[in-house]
């Protein structure tokens, strides 16, 4: 779609072409936009494929889906859902993992408000080495720690509990919030705290009642990613629960029976888990570019 | 960064945080350290091994150290391909993203949807959609004529690993940059409008340089995350054909909580972390050097 200008572009000095160039843009902005289209699209519709695949699977009955391949479920049952929902070890799943999820985010958020304040706004005696080894335990591989956990639960008497998991998942939220704090508190101007202590509010009053509205957009995409790696890790979860806080990744193990793979039942689990993560996008879809820069652009 | 006040006391703030990280890290990591000096003779009764354990892990000749030195190998290969796969993918993904209109919300939730999916049951939706029998993937790539079987044939496990772990993060790079591009000011591109710059010089000069921070995040993210695979090869492939797919994770959860064989468990979790923290320091050094260089 170039324009035919263009042709003689090349043997034009530089200056003389820019008007020439512009003109053959204006075409190239078209076919850009179309480019730009076919590449989001078909990176959408890879996303969304496997996902489809999985809804598909669990609206079939088994015996449907052992019986051949078909692009979407010709009898579709509800059969896998209803039994999630009616099974108490199932659903108990579910409201084990949101329970200790929740737990962790409100205590990774609270605790970590505090010191993310402290390493933007003042420096002391080893800051940068206690902010690095912060860092570094975001960093540390989770099966280093699943044996360690295991004793140290066990020990402590809170092995197979929401708070034993709550608590595991602080190693990588507690850094990882205030990682993500710290960048957003970096946006507000010193001037403001300076201004309120010349106006008289006490510190806890000028940090509640204007420090975090003024960072509320960082407290929610904060709680947002604590929520994010709390639901979707499982190594720990599962190593530090037995019976009483299975769950639900963990449940999921029991499809593998000794009578086969109940692969409707799986797919039927695994549609219910994207739920809450989709929920949870969507109230933050607005905060959610500059979030995952991790407030730092 | 040297305008800050000098003030001790902000050492109360972080406290908890402290407490807590403590708690959860440091006293683990001393039982860690604590197994990988010890040997046991069972009935919890311990002695001094000193480094044995480690002498032996990293002696490619003994059984345990040749096991290591497979599964570093196949971590670093894993992880250079993810980055480079993902890091271009991302950054192209991001400059085909709508910046304004309706369009925006609905597709940066689809975008991220695959990040928020339990990592078990990212496993589990592609060891479904692999399968050759039920599987559409699988199926296709079959009918096709490609033989492909991610149980069996260690390259189709590998090249499923490594599709699957670019479906689920490319969006992470893909966001990251995205922010970076919306932090463009809209004068710079009105200024190479004029000068009617070429789209890769747009993109080379003014773009890249603006997108090298989020882009070390993102690197560091990624590089971090596929070096701790743990959870996804787990289900789809156990670790195998043979140990074709057995990660340093997978390996490491195998030996600690499979075999409870805690002297080579806790040796291997230690060397295991120092390679992580040398890299993150690497990523840290380099960080703050470019936050003193914006700050100067």
């Amino acid at each position: 779609m170039d324009h035919p200008v263009a042709e003689f572009a090349p043997s034009l000095p530089p200056r003389a072409t820019a008007p020439l160039r512009r003109a053959r843009s204006a075409g190239r902005g078209a076919r850009r936009e179309g480019l730009r289209r076919v590449v989001l699209g078909a990176y959408l519709i890879a996303l969304l494929l496997p996902i489809y695949w999985l809804i598909n699977m669990s609206l079939k009955s088994n015996v449907e889906i052992t019986s051949g391949l078909t692009l979407w479920p010709h009898h579709p049952v509800l059969d896998h859902y209803r039994y999630i929902f009616t099974d108490p070890a199932w659903y108990g799943g579910f409201l084990h993992s949101i329970t200790y999820v929740v737990l962790n985010t409100v205590i990774s958020v609270t605790i970590a408000l505090p010191a993310a304040y402290a390493f933007n706004r003042y420096r002391f005696l080893g800051d940068k080495h206690l902010f690095f080894w912060l860092l570094s335990n975001l960093m540390a591989p989770p099966a280093v720690y699943a044996m360690p956990f295991f004793n140290l639960y066990s020990a402590v008497g809170l092995f197979d509990t929401v708070w034993a998991v709550a608590l595991a998942h602080c190693l990588f939220n507690v850094p990882l919030a205030v990682w993500i704090l710290e960048g957003f508190i970096a946006g507000v101007p010193r001037e403001i705290d300076e201004t309120a202590a010349i106006d008289g509010y006490s510190f806890p009053r000028f940090f509640i009642r204007i420090f975090l509205p003024l960072i509320a957009n960082g407290i929610g995409v904060t709680a947002f990613f604590c929520f994010m790696f709390s639901w979707v890790e499982q190594l720990l979860a599962t190593t530090l629960t037995t019976v009483n806080a299975k769950p639900i990744v963990s449940v999921m193990t029991r499809t593998y029976s000794s009578a086969g793979m109940d692969w409707g039942l799986l797919a039927a689990a695994g549609v219910l888990t994207m739920i809450p993560g989709a929920v949870v996008i969507w109230f933050v879809r607005n905060h959610i570019a500059r979030g995952f820069a991790l407030g730092r652009v | 960064m040297n305008d800050k006040a000098w003030n001790n006391r902000a050492w109360f703030f972080v406290l908890p945080v402290l407490a807590f990280v403590l708690f959860s890290s440091l006293i683990p990591m001393m039982t860690v350290v604590n197994y990988s000096v010890q040997d046991t003779m069972g009935q919890n009764h311990f002695f001094w091994n000193g480094a044995g354990w480690f002498q032996n892990l990293l002696d490619p000749t003994t059984d345990i150290g040749g096991r290591f030195a497979r599964a570093i190998v196949r971590n670093f290969v894993f992880s250079a391909a993810i980055l480079a796969i993902e890091i271009p993918l991302g950054i192209l993904v991001a400059l085909s993203l709508p910046r304004r209109g309706w369009a925006v919300g609905p597709t940066l939730v689809i975008i991220a949807l695959p990040m928020l999916i339990p990592w078990n049951v990212v496993g589990t939706i592609w060891q479904i959609f692999a399968r050759q029998d039920i599987g559409l993937l699988g199926a296709v790539v079959n009918k096709i004529g490609i033989h492909y079987n991610d149980t069996e044939d260690p390259v189709s496990a590998w090249a499923t690993i490594v599709v699957m772990d670019v479906w689920h993060w490319t969006s992470m790079v893909a966001l990251l940059c995205y922010a970076g591009l919306k932090a463009i000011p809209d004068a710079y591109y009105q200024a190479a409008r004029i000068d009617a710059a070429r789209r890769w010089s747009v993109f080379l000069n003014i773009e890249l340089p603006k997108l090298r921070k989020v882009l070390i995040i993102a690197v560091l993210l990624r590089f971090m995350e596929s070096f701790m695979i743990y959870t996804e090869p787990m289900v789809v492939t156990g670790g195998g054909p043979g140990e074709a797919t057995s990660f340093m994770s997978l390996d490491l959860v195998k030996i600690a909580l499979g075999q409870v064989d805690l002297g080579n468990a806790a040796a291997y979790s230690l060397i295991y972390n120092l390679i992580t923290l040398t890299v993150c320091w690497i990523f840290f050094t380099t960080m703050t050097q470019l936050e003193a260089r914006k700050g100067a």
